[in-house]
């Protein structure tokens, strides 16, 4: 079975429904129109140059290319969980509590996958690396992201009770627990939820493409298999390294809660 | 002797504070609001980086890991704070049956939910909360602030007779001069950078 090719003025009708949707927010006063817009461009933009970058990758396949891609996917990701907390540490905490817990979960996980699971050789093809790291790191990402989010939040909402706890003696792990909880599952959950709702609720986008692009259903689903698993251990790891880091860093050496280590964007 | 001294202390706008508590005295402090009574109170209890040196019975703060320190310099703020859904949550289980009498609550008081606790009864239930950890020093702020006259005087008495039995020394934030007058060993206030003694009569 051939893949049907798209057309570029195909692409278009579905923008016009994404500029529907964002005259419509406009009229009923959403404030989303802005962010849509932004958003819709720069998927359409940031595609079709990943896609010509791909085609190159894949034609020199030379591992200090893979790698170089990977750096620059890891750096953009760090950057955007950066952007999507309220609150974000200080200085360069924010982007490096943020790459750095990304770098270690879905790097190790994705590195793991390649070598032992799935085994292509050499084990960086780019064809199999580099989207099995964009799926990662993208999950990650929004894991991450989410949980860090809800940390400083809560962080700051809940001060009061926070040096409460500090006052009654306290470690600052014991006053954090709470928090640590809420936002580990606030990180986890987009995780969970698509592993729960694979294949009754939705058919998960990787399986979709493949089953399109031609490949036997039963290939498509173990590898969608793979795929969640991996997200998930990614994702929960790289949330785990996120808030134990990020708490920390809200303290100071004297277990003082230090707030003033928050900016608010 | 479990003596609670400052010496040099600064934080905010308040420099070079020296003071000593005696154990099973109870210092007052007062001055207007913003004249960082509850900073001072924070910073012994090693809350807010402060300079000059906090130490209990000849322990300094940076010799003991700060919770430590803060399990025994303990801090009962103005507005006291409840994490869990029941009151009893925030207590060791072993207590439920020595409710001090003084407090004025029902024994049912561990089972109710912090939800239908009024700010006075809070207050007096953190008050016990701070006590049952056995510390050495008590930083009271403003602890009677949400009470009524009665049960203000009840507390009080309560207060001191735990405060002398046990040789707490006590740092307590007060507005009220009838109450400094009635509790106080000794009363500071707050005059711009630094303490001033008030006169024991007034």
């Amino acid at each position: 079975m051939e893949v049907i090719d798209l057309a570029w003025w195909k692409l278009g009708l579905a923008a016009l429904l994404v500029l529907a949707l964002a005259g419509t927010g406009y009229l009923a006063r959403l404030g989303i129109t802005r962010n849509l817009l932004i958003a819709a461009l720069r998927t359409v933009i940031q595609l079709a140059l990943i896609g010509l970058v791909l085609e190159a990758l894949f034609a020199s396949s030379g591992f200090q290319w893979i790698a170089l891609m990977a750096l620059v996917m890891l750096l953009v990701a760090g950057r955007e969980v950066v952007a999507r907390q309220g609150r974000r540490l200080q200085g360069w905490w924010a982007f490096g509590i943020g790459t750095g817990s990304m770098f270690v979960s879905s790097f190790s996980v994705t590195v793991l996958a390649l070598s032992v699971v799935i085994g292509p050789d050499p084990w960086y093809t780019p064809q199999y690396a580099i989207p099995l790291l964009g799926m990662m790191l993208g999950n990650t990402m929004t894991g991450v992201s989410l949980a860090l989010d809800r940390l400083n939040e809560s962080v700051w909402r809940q001060r009061a009770v926070i040096e409460n706890r500090l006052m009654l003696g306290q470690t600052w792990k014991q006053a954090l627990e709470d928090i640590r909880r809420d936002a580990m599952r606030s990180g986890m959950m987009p995780s969970i939820n698509a592993m729960a709702a694979a294949g009754i609720v939705s058919l998960p986008g990787m399986m979709t493409g493949q089953i399109l692009a031609g490949s036997p259903p039963a290939v498509a689903v173990k590898y969608q298999i793979l795929v969640m698993l991996i997200i998930t251990v990614g994702t929960g790891f790289g949330a785990l390294m996120a808030v134990s880091w990020g708490g920390r860093r809200l303290f100071d050496d004297r277990e003082r809660l230090r707030l003033d280590r928050l900016v608010k964007q | 002797m479990t003596d609670l001294v400052l010496k040099n202390l600064c934080v905010g706008t308040l420099s070079n504070v020296s003071l000593t508590v005696p154990g099973g005295q109870v210092v007052c402090l007062s001055g207007p609001s913003g004249s960082g009574k509850s900073r001072l109170l924070r910073a012994v209890a090693d809350l807010e980086p402060h300079g000059g040196t906090v130490s209990v019975a000849d322990t300094c703060q940076e010799d003991l890991p700060a919770h430590q320190w803060r399990s025994r310099v303990v801090m009962v703020p103005a507005d006291s704070q409840w994490w869990f859904d029941e009151v009893g949550g925030h207590f060791p289980d072993h207590v439920k049956a020595d409710l001090p009498s003084a407090l004025g609550f029902p024994p049912e008081v561990l089972e109710w939910s912090v939800s239908r606790l009024s700010s006075g009864e809070r207050q007096r239930l953190a008050l016990w909360r701070a006590l049952l950890l056995e510390p050495e020093v008590l930083l009271l702020d403003e602890p009677t602030a949400n009470l009524d006259n009665d049960s203000t005087e009840a507390i009080e008495t309560w207060l001191l007779e735990e405060i002398r039995r046990r040789q707490i020394a006590v740092l307590w934030v007060a507005h009220d001069v009838g109450q400094i007058h009635r509790v106080a060993d000794a009363h500071y206030r707050i005059l711009g950078t630094s303490l001033e003694r008030a006169d024991g009569s007034d």
